[in-house]
């Protein structure tokens, strides 16, 4: 085995992972290169040190918030989970035809009722006094203050299309 | 009998909340360990590891036991671990002025939970504590991606198929990875490596 082998299996073998043939083959290349004997054993030393390192505990306040935030988390629906029956959308769905049939009921009862052609001119007929009162608008005091209105000639039309 | 994690996972799946509290048991002195070691700091890693319960939790309806839990979960925290270190880096930069002090005070996290010794001398303690100090120290100055293959290996005795899966990189893209990680804390703790081999 050469040294650079002996690198890719150091730590297989510092765990014992490494199957019969191939620890073999190391103890043997270990038995013969003192590098590599020393770097294994430097490095079991390096494995011993790192186990001196205590373990942190997480905090009591840890726990609590796992599961605070697991309890905030929204319940997941399937797929098919807006097939399973509701009280809800039954409830909905049986007052919005309700409305339906009210609305529809209320329609029937309001509609306008038919009128004669007799009844629809004595109608007009009570309208036309206010419709004659023309002699009173014309004679009333406020609008004759106004301006009198400006007559449009074809000319005068002309020269502001020709202006603008 | 002992549920296993992927029956404990199937079971959360089924919608047994009490099968999640078992997992969270199991795994959050590990997780908060492995997290504390990778981004240097307590309440972060109580953070990351926090979230990596949720996501496990969310992912729960998907679940389909392809590969290990364990894989599944510290890849999980990994990615998270070595994604806060990248978001933090400039942080670190500026922080790193203040090493000396920073270290000390996340040293002094260990401290409530190391079981003293109450025949060591003061002295004695003290040569103590400045030898984790330093032990500490070596793993911190890894690179994050050896520094997550050394805490897998070493501390979560993951095997070598299983961290590479984490890593997302071949067994023996790993085993050169933990080889070069070994030797770089080798020369960091070449005075303990010494004083180990005196005696």
């Amino acid at each position: 085995m050469s040294c650079g082998k002996m690198e890719s299996r150091i730590l297989a073998y510092m765990d014992g992972r490494l199957k019969d043939s191939e620890r073999a083959e190391m103890e043997k290349h270990l038995a013969a290169c003192g590098v590599c004997r020393v770097r294994a054993n430097e490095f079991r030393s390096v494995s011993d040190l790192l186990g001196e390192l205590p373990m942190v505990e997480p905090t009591p306040a840890f726990d609590v918030r796992v599961r605070a935030r697991v309890a905030a988390e929204p319940v997941k629906q399937g797929r098919w989970a807006w097939m399973r029956p509701s009280p809800r959308i039954a409830f909905a769905a049986s007052m919005l035809l309700l409305a339906m049939l009210w609305i529809g009921y209320r329609k029937e009862t309001v509609a306008p009722l038919p009128i004669s052609p007799d009844e629809a001119s004595a109608g007009l007929m009570q309208d036309i006094s206010v419709m004659e009162d023309h002699d009173t608008l014309a004679n009333f005091e406020p609008l004759k203050e106004l301006p009198p209105p400006v007559e449009v000639t074809a000319d005068s039309a002309d020269d502001n299309d020709q202006q603008m | 009998m002992t549920r296993t994690d992927v029956q404990l996972m199937l079971d959360v799946k089924g919608g047994d909340e009490q099968s999640f509290e078992l997992l969270l048991q199991r795994y959050r002195t590990p997780l908060v360990n492995f997290l504390f070691r990778m981004v240097k700091n307590r309440e972060q890693a109580e953070d990351l590891a926090q979230e990596v319960f949720i996501r496990v939790y969310r992912a729960r309806e998907e679940y389909v036991p392809t590969a290990k839990f364990t894989t599944w979960l510290f890849r999980i925290a990994t990615n998270l671990a070595l994604n806060s270190l990248r978001d933090h880096r400039h942080q670190k930069l500026e922080m790193s002025i203040d090493a000396p002090l920073m270290a000390d005070a996340e040293d002094g996290d260990e401290r409530p939970f190391e079981v003293a010794d109450k025949h060591l001398t003061v002295e004695q303690e003290l040569v103590e504590e400045e030898r984790k100090k330093m032990i500490r120290r070596a793993i911190e100055k890894l690179p994050e991606k050896q520094r997550a293959a050394v805490l897998l290996h070493k501390y979560q005795e993951l095997d070598y198929a299983e961290i590479a899966k984490i890593l997302s990189c071949s067994e023996s893209a790993l085993k050169s990875l933990l080889f070069r990680a070994y030797e770089m804390l080798r020369v960091e703790l070449a005075p303990l490596v010494a004083r180990r081999g005196l005696k």
